[in-house]
């Protein structure tokens, strides 16, 4: 499926397309000190972007740019052609602190709903929509029940859930499964790869595990330097449906990993003392 | 049940020693009369309804006072806890107000409203309007940022920040100075009617010591304990809101 539709896309004669987002010599600032700088990034329509870098690289900083809550102090984002001027539905931001950013006080339907609300959906409609949502992510049977009541991974599920009710065009994830273990995290991953192929949108995804940004992508950016700045652009040649074991085991993946991870181990750490990531 | 009597044995056992020392000779002051005039003035004030009339007035006057107290505080609060400027600007003001004794105010309230629910609900929303606007201050800036982003990203509107963000998150400690201020309403409430308000719990019981029916002001002084005991049981109840589930951390 996915690979078909890839094909569609490569159809298409270039240049007609126009890209889901589309960073032109953007420059961030935190006070005096520089945090990116002319960074030229196009984001395609449907496409899934990782975006992997050393801690204080500014990955979340960039993420939160095209997200429209902060500010570049030079150069511009086009998303769907119009420059980003602040957040909008459009874009959906999913948390890495997913504890944070749900409503404790409302149950995990509540939540969804949000969302809904924000959209100004009848009440009527909401219920339809809402369990549908649930049933994809899994939650159905926790409809009823309190974030606090929910272990990591189910709550990250929530809020993803949210986003979705957003009814996004862009997915925007810093980095997601970050505070997950390792089965709960393979889970996620397969199940947002399936998400982001029925919804039709473009992701922005931002890891620091190199072999989460291989498995997902279709291409994967590498900030580095400092000020930082886009050092490598990979296009991610794997099959779709990517599979946990037979993906992770092809040789194409291995020498991704190994490119990637020398690229980073050359990276020195920044000199001047960085401002932690938002994760 | 179990807890109701444990806690109950300290002032009975104080009542009835009282009584015995009373009847047995050993306490003679007049003044201190003894449990059992007191319990039968008390019966004789709730039959003729003068007793729970005066409740009734004493009630309603602070939680008037506590209401516009709680519409105000929360209101104020909430600009104050959002916008550091304006609390930079109205801090000075609020801290040389807030340790002004709200009695103090009583004879301006006096001139302005004359006797009656008017002056007292005033001085009650004086006294109260300040834990309330403190703690709202306060609750409004421990509010998560992160859903405020959340809210930004929804791109909704003011309002709906307000009611389905920030007021439920606040609640909880919100709900902490209402608390306060509720036990605060109901001192100055009968604060006020004992020195200068004709109409109340407070009114009553100072009659009953000035035509010395000393039985009578006593009862009124249990009935005013029993009082304060049930309206903290109420609020502690309150507590427990909507979001039970919830404890801010």
């Amino acid at each position: 499926m996915q690979a078909l539709r890839k094909d569609v896309v490569a159809a298409r004669p270039v240049g007609a397309e126009v890209p889901a987002l589309s960073i032109s010599n953007l420059m961030v600032r935190f006070g005096a000190r520089t945090i990116l700088d002319a960074i030229n990034l196009d984001v395609r329509e449907e496409e899934f972007l990782c975006i992997v870098g050393s801690s204080g690289s500014g990955k979340t900083t960039l993420l939160r740019v095209l997200a429209g809550l902060a500010d570049p102090a030079a150069g511009k984002v086009l998303f769907s052609g119009a420059e980003i001027s602040g957040p909008s539905r459009d874009r959906a931001f999913i948390f890495q602190d997913y504890s944070k950013a749900l409503l404790p006080w409302r149950t995990v339907r509540g939540n969804v709903a949000l969302s809904l609300e924000a959209r100004n959906v009848p009440a009527s409609e909401q219920d339809a929509i809402i369990d549908e949502l649930l049933g994809r992510m899994g939650l159905s049977r926790a409809k009823e029940q309190f974030p606090g009541q929910l272990s990591g991974g189910m709550q990250q599920r929530v809020q993803i859930a949210r986003c979705l009710a957003q009814d996004p065009k862009l997915l925007l994830m810093d980095e997601p499964f970050g505070a997950l273990d390792a089965m709960t995290r393979q889970t996620l991953q397969n199940e947002i790869l399936q998400l982001v192929a029925d919804k039709h949108v473009a992701t922005v995804f931002i890891t620091h595990d190199l072999e989460e940004a291989i498995y997902l992508g279709d291409r994967v950016v590498v900030l580095g330097g400092s000020p930082a700045g886009v050092i490598e652009s990979l296009e991610i040649d794997l099959p779709r449906p990517r599979n946990q074991l037979t993906t992770r085991e092809d040789g194409r993946f291995l020498a991704y990993r190994r490119r990637l991870f020398e690229m980073l181990a050359h990276e020195r750490p920044p000199q001047a003392p960085q401002r932690k990531g938002q994760g | 049940m179990r807890r109701l009597l444990l806690g109950a044995i300290i002032p009975a056992s104080f009542l009835i020693i009282w009584e015995a020392s009373s009847r047995t000779g050993l306490l003679t002051l007049e003044s201190l009369s003894r449990p059992s005039d007191f319990v039968v003035a008390g019966y004789g004030a709730l039959r003729d309804g003068s007793l729970l009339l005066a409740t009734l007035q004493t009630c309603e006057t602070a939680l008037l006072g506590l209401a516009i107290a709680a519409v105000i505080g929360i209101t104020a609060g909430t600009i104050l806890g959002l916008l550091p400027t304006a609390e930079r600007v109205a801090g000075p003001t609020v801290e040389a107000l807030r340790p002004i004794p709200a009695i103090a105010f009583m004879p301006l309230a006096l001139m302005m409203f004359g006797f009656g629910v008017g002056l007292e609900a005033s001085i009650v929303a004086y006294a109260c309007v300040w834990p309330i606007l403190i703690v709202t201050i306060a609750a409004v800036r421990a509010v998560e940022t992160r859903l405020f982003e959340v809210a930004a990203m929804l791109e909704l509107p003011l309002w709906k920040r307000m009611t389905k963000i920030l007021l439920p998150a606040a609640f909880a400690r919100i709900n902490v100075g209402l608390r306060i201020a509720a036990a605060i309403s109901l001192v100055v409430a009968v604060t006020v009617e004992i020195v200068l308000n004709p109409r109340g719990l407070g009114y009553h019981l100072i009659l009953a010591e000035q035509s010395l029916q000393i039985g009578l002001m006593w009862a009124q002084i249990v009935w005013l304990c029993l009082l304060g005991y049930v309206l903290n049981l109420v609020l502690s109840h309150l507590g427990r809101g909507p979001a039970a589930v919830w404890k801010p951390v």
